[in-house]
């Protein structure tokens, strides 16, 4: 199962936190501030898992994580989840937010957190991996955004 | 407020407070239109947890969306559902859930999958009556769908037991992904439905698991799987990964294992970092099952021990914890420690630190044979030294158990006397040395154990002055870093120390008496008085050795004859907290109902009503008088533990005995480069051209020596059962670990406990005893003449099927009637005769005549079967002429069981098994229960609530303990294991299989019997029973 899934910038600013697991207000940032301590300070040319760390889990847990160009997408989970898996999981998420974003960046994430987390949700549904197919994905957020164009029009 | 809402989004993940906004996440969710809608679950998935109280409000909208027509509301209603719904708010939605599993379109069905999913994984048991629908979606046609359900059987599935069914379906569907069956669409990099694969790869290993059946069943498609991934992507890896996994982890197939262990090659061997770490984590898998494989990839493993990447480090380490052996430990261990001191992550540390001390506790006495005459000592100073870095690094991260393990390891030593002492010895030395030194750095655990050891063992060492050692000792209490828990253990050390120096201890015992710390001002008291005092010291030599060969008995039972004597006497008998509990609420249950009303009859033969000693009365006079004189002698025994039992080693008053051993001081350091350059030459060496590279190859060999041919056996003995131990002399050794194991095993007890109150509960419920089935059964002369009574009959059925399916059908088999017409009832005796065949074989209880007048006459008897009891019901028509019909009314007088058969609540029953406990209608609820008396031993121990009571013993013929045995035997259906001496042990359990081991010594007169069960209520219970078959005999 994946606990948690957190992204973020280069100096450790949260772009997108997503937990499946509940942890209390301060804890969450204490991860993020642990996590982002952990990755960062990995060079690019190391392997993209990471074991240990005491917050989430104990030693049940793996942080699988990529790094482009800004971000850091890191995908907290327990042993039960494939680490070459997750690690194109993170791959098939990145490409569909640059399909529907159109070359997506970090200033996207910010302005439209909200369908960053629609998307993610058509992806990961409460902790369990849904939807691994990229154009699928993409087919769920097209239909909800048509329906939110047609929304709109109605009000004009 | 769309917008504010993700605003406010946004300042919480940026770990700002925003909780005023969550209550408007609710009402936009509530009241808005779709969009407004998705941003309010939205925040609401953020916002709110499972436990928080707002989600109630939740509950209508999720339910009104997920009946809504609209897709997306119902899609949006599903995932926040999965997402923060909490344990008691499930029933509340399951239906409408359950019902999307039907849903036309796939993406519900998907998507309500994954949220039974999560409610399995919440609350198992709530979604018990839907696992054929998960079956239904893994035959759904939607490939998606399939997709999802196969989380649930990865999770349903470690308990393998009951899917092997399944494993046909699985590898047909992994054959048809294999095969490119799937739609196009779920290809990835054109390899088909990777995530799929490795769903399914991992199933089938769970499956396969020690099954050479099921095994035989997937190798075809294994092997297919192995060809097809062959196409360089990170997916086919993946696949191939857990393909080699599952290869290892089913019942082996050489040929299969081959194919595994190539890719294992490719994996450890590739350029990418990746596919290392995962060959790496592959290899610390397979070499469990396989050890040879390690040494064919040793030179990469080296190359990975100085890769830059600490996760890949980690992981190589790991690996060599694994292939460790005798012959490779200490080159292990000290790349270990290599790793450890370059690290700085506190998780990583506490992990591999209590790994390098399994292994020195592992092999303390780690020597190879070959060497094993020339230098015995300088192996050990390798454990001591081993043990001395773990501590200074690993320091005050360590286990609570590490120290006390070593310090174990050295007090309890091993079959060899001069073995220990040298340990000893050498650890002294070492300690010393490390006193002189700098100590301020020096964790506090650490110093404990120095402290603890010095103060132990000093005397062994006869060229160090004891002032020498006082004086470090006491110059690490002036060190302002101590704390004041170690300058405790440096205390206690000072005043193990023996004879002489009294200047000195008085001098320190002066300036800690005016400590802030009243524990030391204590400990420098008695310090003080024992230095001082000659007689003391002269008189605690003759202590310890009682202490010593004493065995710590936690069944006290060297307070039983105390305990008999203050029962004789009149004292009340001790009653556990949890029994105090539970009278107090019986007490309460009295209130509300009469006492008399819900009492057997018998019981009025016993004068009194606490059930707890009947045969005594409870005095409160005298009591006081008792109690001071046990904590009179609890005190002056603990006074004697505090003072000695810790100071003195079993032969600390004969220092003189061990002090010819002679002194070592081996360097250490030479150590490990023999042992290397040792193992080296064991293993041939390589021919090797480039020089730079000889390091790595003796490191390598140095490494790997002992997983060859030769001593592979050792190996894989390694893995199935840990080597022997440091092999510890048959003395108690619970000091330290029965704490552990002992709180364990009652933490067990107590679960089970409470397991066996929900079986027990289902068990006694049916009971009827006989006694009151007098008084309820009701037989109307009426009935028996007229005419037209099937209706009655039929009324009366019904209730019965009723009652055995509210109580789950499995307890209680009433017959009804059994009619025998025309039978005269003065045979009554012999109407255990006519019982239905598959009957008669059971053990019974005598036939008991209920009732009888002219016409008919009613008679009962009890039949124990394993699971059940059975309570016949004979009725005999005495008069001549024929009786056409019978109406027989059950009615079941007592009062709680009328009202558990009409609205059966949990809390209603609980009540009501206590109050039947008390009043023993269960009587015939236990069966004997056939154990050995080795058995019945563990069984005693792993026990936790415990009766003890003196009963009557029968006295009328040779041998009373045996007859009384015996009497209870027949009476209570119990099972008598042994009888040795004056003491006896007897065993039973209940239907629903908790034991209850009874314990009985003739003490005089009376039978001291001590009962035990996991069960809280039932030695109570037994023991009054066996009190009520002694007094009626």
């Amino acid at each position: 199962m994946i606990k948690a899934i957190l992204i973020f910038n280069n100096h450790g600013k949260p772009r997108l936190i997503r937990f499946y697991q509940y942890f209390a207000e301060d804890m969450q940032q204490q991860i993020i501030r642990e996590t982002f301590h952990l990755v960062s300070k990995r060079d690019d040319n190391v392997c993209n898992f990471l074991e240990g760390g005491s917050l989430i889990g104990g030693s049940d847990y793996k942080l699988i994580y990529r790094h482009y160009a800004t971000l850091y997408f890191v995908f907290c989970v327990d042993s039960s989840e494939s680490e070459l898996g997750i690690l194109d999981l993170i791959q098939v998420f990145v490409e569909t937010l640059d399909k529907c974003f159109e070359n997506v960046c970090e200033l996207d994430l910010i302005f439209h957190m909200d369908k960053v987390h629609y998307i993610l949700q058509e992806v990961v549904m409460g902790g369990m991996v849904l939807e691994t197919n990229m154009n699928e994905i993409v087919a769920q957020v097209e239909l909800q955004n048509r329906m939110e164009k047609s929304e709109v029009n109605q009000v004009i | 407020m769309r917008e504010i809402m993700v605003r406010a989004m946004y300042c919480e993940m940026l770990g700002y407070d925003a909780s005023f906004t969550y209550i408007h996440a609710i009402k936009l969710a509530q009241q808005g239109g779709v969009l407004e809608k998705r941003v309010g679950y939205l925040a609401v998935s953020l916002f709110l947890n499972e436990g928080h109280e707002l989600l109630l409000l939740l509950v209508n909208t999720v339910l009104k969306d997920l009946q809504s027509t609209n897709l997306i509301e119902v899609c949006m209603a599903l995932t926040v559902v999965a997402q923060v719904f909490p344990k008691d708010m499930i029933p509340a939605v399951l239906p409408l859930v359950e019902d999307k599993l039907s849903h036309p379109k796939e993406i519900i069905r998907r998507k309500a999958v994954l949220a039974l999913y999560k409610f399995y994984l919440i609350a198992p048991n709530q979604v018990q009556h839907i696992h054929a629908k998960f079956c239904k979606a893994l035959s759904d046609k939607d490939p998606g769908v399939m997709a999802s359900s196969l989380h649930i059987y990865l999770q349903l599935i470690r308990s393998p037991d009951s899917y092997k069914d399944l494993t046909g379906s699985f590898v047909t569907i992994l054959k048809q992904v294999l095969g490119g069956k799937l739609p196009v669409d779920f290809n990835y990099h054109s390899v088909p439905a990777p995530w799929l694969q490795i769903q399914l790869l991992r199933i089938l290993s769970l499956l396969g698991k020690e099954d050479q059946s099921t095994s035989e069943l997937m190798y075809e498609v294994l092997d297919e799987s192995l060809r097809r991934a062959e196409m360089n992507h990170n997916i086919t890896y993946a696949i191939l990964y857990e393909c080699v996994k599952a290869v290892y982890t089913i019942h082996p197939k050489a040929e299969l294992l081959e194919k595994a262990a190539r890719c294992i090659g490719n994996f450890v061997l590739s350029p990418k970092i990746n596919l290392k770490y995962l060959g790496l984590k592959a290899l610390t898998y397979v070499v469990q099952h396989d050890a040879k494989l390690a040494l064919q990839h040793q030179m990469t493993i080296i190359e990975c021990l100085d890769h830059s990447d600490f996760t890949i480090k980690r992981e190589t380490l790991e690996l060599l914890f694994r292939i460790t052996n005798a012959q490779n430990v200490t080159v292990i261990v000290e790349k270990m420690l290599d790793f450890l001191r370059s690290c700085n992550d506190e998780h990583t540390i506490i992990h591999l630190i209590g790994k390098v001390a399994e292994l020195a506790e592992k092999y303390p006495f780690n020597k190879p044979e070959f060497m094993n005459t020339l230098l015995p000592m300088k192996y050990n100073s390798w454990f001591i030294q081993t043990m001395n870095d773990v501590f200074s690094i690993g320091g005050d991260l360590l286990q609570q158990d590490d120290p006390n393990n070593f310090l174990r390891l050295l007090a309890e030593g091993s079959e060899s006397k001069e073995e220990d002492d040298q340990l000893r010895l050498y650890a002294v030395e070492s300690y010393l040395t490390v006193l002189k030194g700098h100590t301020s750095h020096l964790p506090q655990c650490f110093l404990q154990v120095m402290s603890w050891v010095l103060g132990e063992y000093a005397h062994l060492q006869e060229s160090v002055d004891r002032r020498e050692v006082i004086r470090l000792l006491t110059q690490l209490l002036d060190q302002r870093s101590v704390s004041s828990e170690t300058r405790v253990w440096i205390l206690s050390a000072l005043t193990k120390i023996p004879e002489g120096q009294t200047d000195l201890i008085l001098d320190l015992a002066e300036s800690l008496s005016s400590s802030q710390d009243t524990v030391l001002r204590q400990q420098a008291q008695e310090l003080r008085h024992l230095s001082q005092d000659s007689q003391l010291r002269e008189f605690k030599p003759v202590a310890v050795v009682c202490v010593f060969s004493s065995q710590v008995d936690s069944s006290l039972s060297f307070l039983d004859g105390f305990v008999s004597e203050a029962l004789a006497a009149g004292a009340a008998p001790y009653k556990p907290p949890h029994q105090r509990q539970e009278e107090l609420c019986e007490d309460r249950a009295l209130n509300l109902e009469p006492y008399s009303f819900s009492l057997p009859v018998s019981l009025s033969s016993c004068s009194i009503t606490d059930r707890q000693s009947p045969t005594l009365l409870s005095v409160s006079s005298g009591l006081s008088g008792n109690s001071a004189e046990l904590s009179q002698k609890a005190g002056s025994s603990t006074l004697i533990l505090e003072g000695v039992k810790r100071v003195w080693g079993k032969d600390g008053y004969l220092p003189q005995k061990e002090a010819t051993a002679p002194p070592v001081d081996e360097p250490s350091a030479a150590v490990q480069p023999a042992s290397q350059q040792e193992a080296a030459e064991r293993i041939e060496p390589r021919p090797e051209p480039s020089t730079q590279n000889q390091d790595k190859q003796q490191l390598a060999s140095s490494l790997f020596v002992g997983l060859g041919v030769g001593s592979s056996v050792s190996l894989l003995g390694k893995s199935e059962a840990p080597p022997p131990r440091f092999r510890k002399k048959p003395r108690p050794h619970e000091s330290s670990s029965s704490s552990g194991t002992s709180k364990r095993s009652s933490d067990s007890s107590s679960r089970s406990s409470r397991n066996t109150t929900d079986s027990f509960l289902y068990g006694s419920f049916p009971e009827e005893e006989p006694a009151t089935s007098i008084s309820t059964f009701d037989h109307t002369p009426k009935s028996t003449t007229a005419n037209g009574l099937s209706q009655n009959k039929d009324t009366k059925e019904d209730r019965h099927a009723n009652t055995s399916q509210i109580l789950g059908g499995d307890m209680v088999i009433v017959r009804p009637s059994t009619i025998q017409d025309k039978h005269p009832p003065s045979v009554s005796s012999d109407l255990t005769a006519l019982l239905p065949a598959d009957l008669k074989d059971l053990p019974h209880s005598d036939v008991i005549s209920l009732t009888s007048d002219p016409s008919l006459s009613l008679s009962s008897c009890r039949l124990f079967r394993d699971e059940a009891l059975l309570l016949v019901i004979f009725i005999s028509n005495c008069t001549e002429t024929v009786i056409k019909d019978v109406a027989v009314q059950l009615t079941l007088k007592h009062k709680h069981q009328q009202m558990t058969l009409k609205n059966f609540f949990l809390l209603q029953v609980f009540e009501f098994m206590r109050l039947i406990l008390m009043n023993s209608i269960l009587s015939v609820t236990h069966r004997p229960l056939v154990v050995t008396t080795e058995e019945y031993g563990k069984l005693w121990l792993s026990l936790s609530h415990d009766v003890k009571q003196n009963l009557k013993l029968l006295t009328d013929a040779g041998d009373p303990l045996r007859t009384t045995l015996n009497a209870l035997k027949d009476a209570l259906q119990l099972h008598v294991v042994d009888i040795i001496g004056s003491e006896g042990i007897v065993a039973c359990r209940l239907l629903s299989g908790a034991p209850c081991l009874l314990h009985c010594r003739v003490n005089g007169a009376a039978l001291a019997m001590w009962l035990r069960s996991p069960h809280p209520a039932l030695p109570d219970f037994i023991l009054y029973h066996c009190q009520r078959a002694l007094a009626h005999h």
